[in-house]
C-alpha cells in the first residue's frame, strides 16, 4: 500500500528517487501523455456542457483517479516512489526547500521565465516541453507574480467548515465544498495555487510542472479531511444529473471507475498523517 | 488579483510575430461588422461580447463573435497574431483561456492581453 508523504519530510534518497521516476516516465514518452490528456479535458469540461475533470462535482474523485494512474507509471519504474503532497499552507514561499536545486528547482529568471536550476531546468536536458500551449520548450515559473499569497491554513479551514459536496448548478457557479476548493468561488484554494506558481502550471498543460501532483496530492488530501469531518455529507449529485458524473457513473477517459469507487482513498494509499 | 507590470516595449521576436499575424489578421477583415453589436454582461448568458482588434505590448489581438474553434464550443475567437487562443466563458460570464487558465478575466480583451503578457513574444501552437 502507498503511503502518500508530506514533501517537506522526504530524505535526500526519496527526493532523488522520485526525480529520477519523473525523468524516466519523460524519456519514455509515458508522462506527456498525461499531460495531453489533462489538457483534452480541461478544454473541453464547460460549464454549460458535459464536464468531468474541472469545473463539476467530479473534479475530485478525477483528479484522484488520474494521480493514481500517475502514481501507478512513476512505480512501474520505482516500487518505492509514491506522489508526496504539498502543504501550501505550511511550505507558502519561493524559499521552500520544495524549490530547491536538489528537488524541483526554483523560480524563473525574469526575462524569460525560465527555470534556470534544478532537475527540471532546460540546461540539466531531461525535461523537454513537448505537450504546449505556446513555443517555448522550456520549464517556467513566476512564484508568486500572479497572486501575492497563497491559501492560508484559515481560509482552508473555512472550506472545509462547508457542509455540501456540490450544488447545482453543478459548475463554476456552484456553492459547497468542491467549487471553493477548485477555487472558482470564495477565497480560492486550488486554482490559486496554480497562479501562485505561474508558468505552465497557469495553463491548461499545467502537468508539465511536475509540482502539478504535489499541487492535486494536498487538494486530494484536503478531500479526505473534508470526508472525515462531515461523514454524513455525500458525493453529490447522486443520479439523473445532465452532462455531469453522478456517484455511479463511469468518468471518462477510463469508462470503468466511478465517483462511488473513489470515495475511500485508503483503498488505493494511504497518508503519512491522519487524514 | 493582481499581476505584475511588465516593459510595453516590444522585442524584436514581439515585432516579427505583429509581421506575421498582419497577413493572418486580414482574413478577418469580413467580421468587422460584429463590432456594431452590442456588448453584453456576464448575468445575461452567453451572448458574444463585441469584436476587438488592437496591437497590444506588439502583438495583434483580435476577438471575433461566432467564430470560436467549434470542437470546445466556443461562440467566440481571440487571435493572438491571427493564432487562435483557446478561450472559454465561465458561467458567471468572465472569461479564461488556455494560457490562463486558472484566473478568470472579465472580458475576451482582458484575457487576450493577459495572453500577450503571459506568452512574453513567444507564438500559440495551433489548437488540436
Amino acid at each position: 500500500m502507498a503511503v502518500r508523504k508530506n514533501q517537506a519530510h522526504l530524505t535526500a534518497t526519496e527526493k532523488r528517487r522520485l526525480v529520477d521516476a519523473l525523468l524516466q516516465l519523460k524519456r519514455n514518452g509515458k508522462y506527456d501523455a498525461f499531460v495531453t490528456t489533462h489538457n483534452a479535458f480541461i478544454m473541453s469540461d464547460t460549464d454549460t456542457g458535459d464536464r468531468v475533470g474541472h469545473r463539476s462535482p467530479s473534479f475530485l474523485p478525477w483528479h484522484r483517479r488520474f494521480l493514481i494512474e500517475f502514481e501507478q507509471a512513476l512505480q512501474s519504474v520505482d516500487p518505492s516512489v509514491t506522489v508526496p503532497y504539498w502543504d501550501w499552507t505550511v511550505d507558502r514561499t519561493p524559499s521552500s526547500s520544495l524549490w530547491a536545486a536538489d528537488f524541483l528547482g526554483g523560480t524563473g529568471r525574469s526575462r524569460d521565465g525560465q527555470v534556470m536550476d534544478g532537475p527540471f531546468a532546460q540546461s540539466a536536458g531531461g525535461w523537454p516541453l513537448n505537450v504546449r500551449v505556446d513555443g517555448r520548450t522550456y520549464l517556467r515559473r513566476a512564484l508568486g507574480a500572479g497572486v501575492a499569497q497563497l491559501p492560508t491554513r484559515a481560509e482552508v479551514d473555512s472550506v472545509l467548515a462547508m457542509t455540501t459536496y456540490d450544488m447545482a448548478p453543478w459548475n463554476s457557479a456552484s456553492d459547497g465544498f468542491r467549487n471553493h476548493l477548485e477555487g472558482w468561488r470564495g477565497v480560492n484554494l486550488h486554482n490559486r495555487v496554480h497562479v501562485w506558481v505561474g508558468g505552465q502550471m497557469g495553463t491548461g498543460a499545467s502537468p508539465n510542472d511536475p509540482v502539478f501532483w504535489m499541487h492535486h496530492a494536498f487538494v486530494d488530501k484536503l478531500w479526505s479531511q473534508w470526508q472525515a469531518m462531515h461523514p454524513g455529507s455525500p458525493y453529490l449529485p447522486t443520479a439523473g444529473t445532465r452532462d455531469v458524473v453522478d456517484l455511479h457513473d463511469t468518468m471518462r477517459p477510463w469508462n470503468n471507475v466511478t465517483p462511488a469507487d473513489l470515495l475511500d482513498h485508503t483503498r488505493y494509499y494511504t497518508y503519512d498523517t491522519a487524514a | 488579483m493582481s499581476r505584475p507590470s511588465r516593459p510595453s516595449r516590444p522585442t524584436r521576436r514581439q515585432a516579427i510575430g505583429v509581421t506575421a499575424g498582419t497577413l493572418a489578421g486580414l482574413a478577418l477583415a469580413g467580421t468587422a461588422h460584429a463590432s456594431t453589436s452590442p456588448a453584453k454582461t456576464g448575468h445575461e448568458g452567453h451572448g458574444a461580447p463585441e469584436a476587438f482588434d488592437e496591437v497590444f505590448q506588439g502583438r495583434r489581438i483580435q476577438g471575433v463573435p461566432g467564430a470560436g474553434h467549434m470542437h470546445h464550443g466556443g461562440g467566440y475567437a481571440v487571435r493572438i497574431d491571427g493564432q487562435e487562443l483557446h478561450v472559454m466563458q465561465n458561467a458567471d460570464g468572465t472569461w479564461i483561456s488556455v494560457v490562463n487558465h486558472y484566473e478568470p478575466f472579465a472580458t475576451p480583451r482582458a484575457v487576450a492581453r493577459a495572453a500577450v503578457v503571459e506568452l512574453q513574444g513567444a507564438a500559440l501552437v495551433p489548437l488540436a
